[in-house]
């Protein structure tokens, strides 16, 4: 579904050249839950935005489906992020519609009738279990609440894949949980490829398939979950997986070296 | 106080309310034109062109140096060319209007300047072009600060109305300078002074109460 070749990227800064991303390879199955993980700075969200081109690559190929997104023409990239959803940390809800204005704005944006709108809209937001909130403003929701309607947007569109860049980052365990039940079902349902960044352990583990480490803009170790986890190779598997048995005291924790008091800070940040 | 004072003010008033309505839709259109476009040219912008951006932001930080009554004789040629004289509230429209549209453009770029980046990220992901973007999400996410900054340029147009009427534009500022100044008519120098103070009121009450009631219906308990 997704095939990623050689890509690079760098920023430019004042200080010089930031190599953000460097020689990225990576294939991702049609309907998987394709898990990102790397400590802060490694290029996550770098890697992620490139996917839908809000940072363009420096060189290198992205294909998704039958598209080869680096290829794309500004108009073109338009038509092809319609069928590519994105969610946020931070949500991005717009404060001025309501969760119905929200979840039509892409709808709207291409250009869909108002009675088709109305029938989608209420559609997706019965998937997110937001059927009664559609008169409501975001600043009247919970950050859970909104994470449901960033999805909703997301999914307006009938996307073909989910970017998600630490969607459940800002939430707390519980409502966490509700959001990866949430996309595990999506996912079930609609067939759905789901890029997913986290910094938190529980969610690669609860609903990733396979997944990428990421360190210092390099891809390290790709592979199954449960690989990470038992047979870590990387230094970043190594501590997460460490950290996870650390908390949860489970699995082969004797062969890991407990984590370090700041290690463990940086990853639960 | 003599009978001619209710008449004289009157048409003082007719006159700067005029001036003002006039010039402030000329202003906000040519205002909100250059705000708009600073925003959306400016480096990573939606569409992004730095070098017109300079050039814009440059021509603005010109004319907004340019002392107002100084800019009025300036344009006193345009003025001309436009509506035929060089006096009167219709010239006065043509300054007032070039000469507050810059202001009201770095007004309306800060304004939309707030709306957080990740709200126009969104808008890009789901494939939305740039008209959508300053359409659907930069106006309407900034209306109640653009309904605050043009409420504050209006009152400055208010202002400037009364400087203009100092060089024959006619109005309340013309009438103060006339008779209070030049006839040491104190009833009608007062007179100016209270409803120019009456109309500023209701312009920041009118705004204040726009803006606020945006607010309150986006954010319910805040
Ligand atoms: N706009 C930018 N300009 C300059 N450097 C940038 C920019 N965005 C990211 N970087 C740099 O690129 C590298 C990767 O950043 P990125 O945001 O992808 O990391 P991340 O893995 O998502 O981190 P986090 O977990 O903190 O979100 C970092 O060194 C960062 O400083
Ligand atoms: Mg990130």
């Amino acid at each position: 579904m997704i095939t990623v070749t050689n890509l690079n990227k760098s920023y430019r800064t004042r200080s010089g050249t930031v190599s953000a991303l460097t020689d990225i390879n990576l294939h991702i199955e049609k309907g998987e839950i394709f898990g990102i993980i790397g400590f802060s700075g490694a290029g996550k969200s770098t890697l992620i935005r490139c996917l839908n081109r809000l940072e363009e690559p420096d060189s290198g190929s992205i294909r998704i489906g039958e598209t080869v997104i680096t290829d794309l023409k500004e108009r073109e990239l338009r038509l092809a992020r319609r069928k590519i959803g994105m969610i946020f940390q931070q949500f991005n809800l717009f404060d001025s519609k309501t969760v119905f204005g929200n979840v039509a704005f892409p709808l709207k944006a291409a250009g869909y009738k108002k009675p088709e709108i109305e029938r989608r809209v209420g559609e997706i937001l019965d998937l997110v279990e937001l059927g009664g909130k559609a008169g409501s403003y975001p600043s009247e929701l919970s950050g859970g609440q909104k994470q449901r309607v960033g999805i909703a947007r997301a999914l307006a569109g009938e996307p073909d894949v989910l970017l998600s860049d630490e969607a459940t980052s800002a939430l707390d365990p519980q409502t966490t949980h509700s959001i990866l039940e949430l996309l595990a079902d999506i996912n079930r349902r609609l067939g759905l490829t789901v890029v997913l960044i986290t910094h938190e352990m529980d969610v690669l583990r609860h609903i990733c398939g396979n997944a990428a480490v990421i360190e210092a803009g390099r891809i390290v170790e790709n592979a199954p979950v449960r690989e990470l986890f038992h047979n870590p190779q990387s230094d970043t598997a190594k501590r997460f997986a460490g950290i996870y048995d650390f908390y949860n005291n489970t699995g082969n924790s004797g062969q890991l070296e407990v984590p370090k008091p700041e290690q463990r800070e940086a990853v639960l940040r | 106080m003599r009978e001619d004072v209710v008449d004289l003010l009157w048409e003082g008033l007719r006159q700067t309310l005029y001036m003002v309505a006039w010039s402030s839709v000329f202003a906000l259109l040519l205002g909100t034109l250059l705000g708009i476009t600073l925003v959306v040219t400016d480096k990573g912008g939606i569409l992004a062109a730095p070098g017109v951006n300079k050039v814009i932001s440059t021509a603005i930080n010109g004319v907004r140096s340019i002392p107002f009554i100084i800019l009025i004789v300036l344009l006193l040629p345009l003025s001309r060319l436009i509506v035929g004289t060089t006096l009167g509230p219709a010239a006065a429209i043509v300054s007032l209007s070039i000469g507050a549209a810059p202001f009201l453009g770095r007004i309306i770029e800060n304004a939309l300047r707030e709306v957080g980046d990740g709200k126009i990220e969104a808008a890009k992901s789901v494939g939305a072009g740039p008209f959508t973007i300053i359409l659907q999400v930069l106006i309407p996410e900034a209306l109640p600060a653009l309904v605050r900054g043009m409420t504050i340029a209006v009152i400055s147009i208010t202002e400037f109305t009364a400087v203009a009427g100092a060089i024959g534009a006619g109005g309340l500022g013309s009438l103060a300078i006339r008779f209070g100044y030049q006839r040491f008519r104190t009833d009608i120098l007062l007179g100016t002074v209270l409803l120019i103070i009456l109309i500023v009121q209701i312009l920041q009450w009118s705004g204040d109460y726009i803006a606020r009631s945006i607010d309150r219906r986006r954010f319910k308990n805040g």
